[in-house]
């Protein structure tokens, strides 16, 4: 059975199974109905054409895992941010571990979706915020009919936590195969913060699929930093699909560090829903093997005086493949934008690949739009210059694409996640870092 | 120390440099001059390895190794320095980071072991007061955004940390306010020894001012035309390129 049909006929198990009277069973019934006549997304669709999922949905996945599994934090603790203290929102094969969480209700609510979803006093929040952005396509339909599980963040107006939230999802590898649905909501209110990391993490070579849908909804003068560690095993694929809708003088940030996976697909989708907002993406990808990354980005400026910055960095090696789709609208009342959009790329073998296309549909008259994009290799006056200075050919080249990489991290305003992600890029290259005066 | 052989190079079948015949001796300072497009940047680089360069005769010895065929690094190992005209940006690597991983480099290809980190904050500290540079520019990204004088002051600091036998100095008076020039030129001097050697590459007598020269050699159409004491310098700067030129075909 392929994993559409398996689907399909798994889903009238899973609705009698959950809460009947719960207000979401609409929701999900119309999302179940659009995926089911729209499908997997194939190469024939445009916004698909370098990215197969055929090699995934032949797989056969267990869509329920049965038990919870025990881990120990000590086998798990390189995979969380762990030298600062930081709330902790972690599922083992998608079922939520309280054991290595620490959440919070005290002013904000850092927590569960499951009890977001089914607990009145959630209600108001749940009725106006969950699954209102999330664009209709068939992958977050496939979420929305399935997703009962992930994190709930709400941090009401002018509030900020002490502290920043990670959510981990960890699998175990008990089942052979696994696919995993998780669906965060982040509700952030006028003049809040709020820093995030998410990361995805399989414990073993077992196969993973994880289509996870994150709606983010950023207040007037909000500020919401959102940090993405994608450094995960050979068999684990991840679809991210994030939908962000800010209001007015509102400032969000989505770093996305795309080392490891063998399919990493992220949407990310932004929608200006106010003036003064300024929209921030970032991105590194460093890969090798036949791993492949597409990034496949939206900012939609609907009101005036607006800003957006995208800057995507990628280093291919062996018979890599890259993608990056960036699209940038802009509507007729959307005067005075500036919209910066940049992609540069390094292949080290001749094998590898990136395919990259700006987008640009603009509709006022007075914007600044830009885009860039260089696909090539590395810069052969600095190589001189370096190995003039006695740093054979080979430290050389590493230390240029480690140049050329680590300069996305200067937006990172967590100095320990910082310095992490600088180590893994270092490690990465293959470079001896970490010397400051 | 260096001795350059009938010296042809060129690139992409273009030929530069006509046959160099050039001797530096530990604890000498030789001056190349010469007119713009004479083949004095060229010389350099060839003595620093640059690939694109074809060597098509000639030989280029240091402490008596032919290194024509070496490798960029391996002759940096060796002692050669080449302080560039036109320093490479290099955003994303710190002046800190940079120097140390050319330090540890250097004593990796000599068998020994890394540097340790107080004992290269201690040679930092040190070679930055004496280049008058600032800690904080020691922390940005190499190159970037930096002045004329902060890039050429910058070269000599490295010069400075890697210590090496033989300093080729490739127009470094070129954008130099007069004190930067003065900064320059005495860093370059305190770390002048009986052991070491500097060639100034330069198109001007103003920085040999400041850095004495033992010899000076003019250089035209790729070939040392003229050779002489340091009363050569003010002579040309007196005449004129043209004059050696004439006194050429004459």
């Amino acid at each position: 059975m392929n994993l559409k049909d398996k689907l399909l006929s798994s889903y009238l198990a899973f609705q009698e199974n959950l809460d009947v009277d719960n207000g979401l069973h609409d929701i999900r019934d119309k999302a179940f109905k659009h995926f089911e006549e729209n499908g997997f997304p194939t190469k024939k669709e445009e916004e698909w054409k370098y990215t197969s999922l055929n090699s995934i949905v032949k797989n056969d996945f267990s869509l329920f895992p049965h038990k919870e599994d025990t881990i120990e934090f000590n086998d798990v603790k390189k995979y969380f941010l762990h030298d600062i203290d930081t709330y902790k929102i972690v599922f083992i094969d998608g079922i939520y571990s309280s054991y290595l969480s620490e959440t919070t209700h005290d002013g904000v609510d850092i927590c569960l979706l499951s009890s977001a979803l089914t607990k009145s006093k959630y209600k108001p929040v749940i009725d106006v915020y969950y699954n209102k952005i999330a664009r209709e396509n068939s992958l977050t339909s496939l979420n929305t009919a399935f997703a009962s599980e992930g994190a709930y963040i709400y941090i009401p107006k002018s509030k900020a936590p002490s502290k920043p939230i990670q959510i981990i999802h960890l699998a175990t590898g008990n089942e052979a195969s696994l696919m995993l649905q998780p669906r965060n909501l982040i509700v952030v209110e006028e003049n809040s913060e709020v820093q995030i990391i998410e990361r995805h993490q399989s414990l073993t070579d077992n196969p993973v699929f994880t289509n996870s849908v994150t709606e983010i909804y950023a207040g007037k003068r909000s500020i919401v930093d959102y940090y993405k560690i994608q450094n995960d095993k050979q068999n684990a694929s991840l679809i991210d699909n994030t939908h962000i809708d800010q209001q007015d003088d509102s400032e969000t940030s989505v770093h996305t560090f795309s080392f490891g996976g063998k399919l990493t697909r992220n949407n990310l989708n932004f929608y200006q829903n106010g003036e003064r907002i300024n929209s921030i993406l970032k991105g590194v990808t460093i890969i090798e093997d036949k791993q492949h990354v597409d990034h496949n980005t939206l900012v939609h400026h609907k009101q005036p005086n607006c800003e957006s910055h995208q800057d995507y960095k990628g280093i291919f090696d062996a018979s890599s493949t890259g993608v990056f789709n960036g699209k940038v609208v802009v509507d007729r009342i959307a005067q005075k934008i500036n919209a910066y959009q940049s992609n540069n790329n390094i292949l080290v073998s001749d094998k590898a690949s990136i395919n990259s296309k700006p987008q640009l549909e603009i509709f006022a008259d007075d914007v600044r739009c830009s885009h860039g994009c260089t696909i090539g290799q590395l810069d052969e006056s600095a190589l001189f210059y370096m190995r003039t200075r006695g740093i054979a050919k080979k430290e050389a080249r590493a230390l240029l694409m480690y140049a050329f990489a680590n300069n996305v991290l200067e937006s990172v305003k967590i100095p320990q996640l910082k310095a992490r992600i600088n180590k893994l890029i270092a490690n990465k290259i293959g470079v001896q870092i970490g010397f400051d005066v | 120390m260096l001795e350059v052989k009938n010296l042809n190079a060129g690139i992409e079948g273009k030929k530069i440099l006509k046959g160099i015949n050039l001797k530096v001796n530990a604890g000498e300072v030789h001056a190349i001059m010469g007119p713009n497009g004479s083949g004095k940047s060229t010389l350099s680089s060839v003595i620093a390895g640059k690939e694109e360069y074809e060597v098509s005769k000639g030989d280029i010895f240091f402490e008596g190794e032919s290194i024509v065929e070496m490798d960029a690094e391996d002759r940096a190992h060796k002692g050669v320095f080449l302080s560039f005209q036109y320093p490479v940006e290099i955003p994303g690597v710190s002046v800190t980071n940079f120097i140390r991983t050319a330090i540890n480099e250097t004593r990796k290809a000599k068998g020994l072991e890394d540097m340790p980190a107080s004992e290269m904050l201690k040679l930092i500290r040190e070679k930055s007061e004496l280049l008058e540079i600032d800690r904080k520019f020691l922390s940005r990204s190499l190159n970037e955004g930096f002045s004329g004088g902060e890039k050429k002051r910058n070269e000599i600091f490295q010069m400075a940390m890697l210590e090496p036998k033989l300093a080729i100095l490739d127009e470094t008076d070129s954008g130099l306010d007069i004190d930067a020039l003065r900064i320059v030129a005495n860093g370059v001097n305190k770390l002048r020894t009986a052991d070491n050697a500097v060639l100034v590459i330069t198109h001007y007598q103003r920085l040999l001012e400041y850095i004495v020269p033992d010899f000076v050699h003019v250089m035209v159409d790729g070939k040392i035309v003229k050779s002489g004491g340091k009363e050569l310098a003010y002579e040309l700067e007196e005449k004129g390129y043209d004059w050696v030129k004439a006194e050429m075909t004459a």
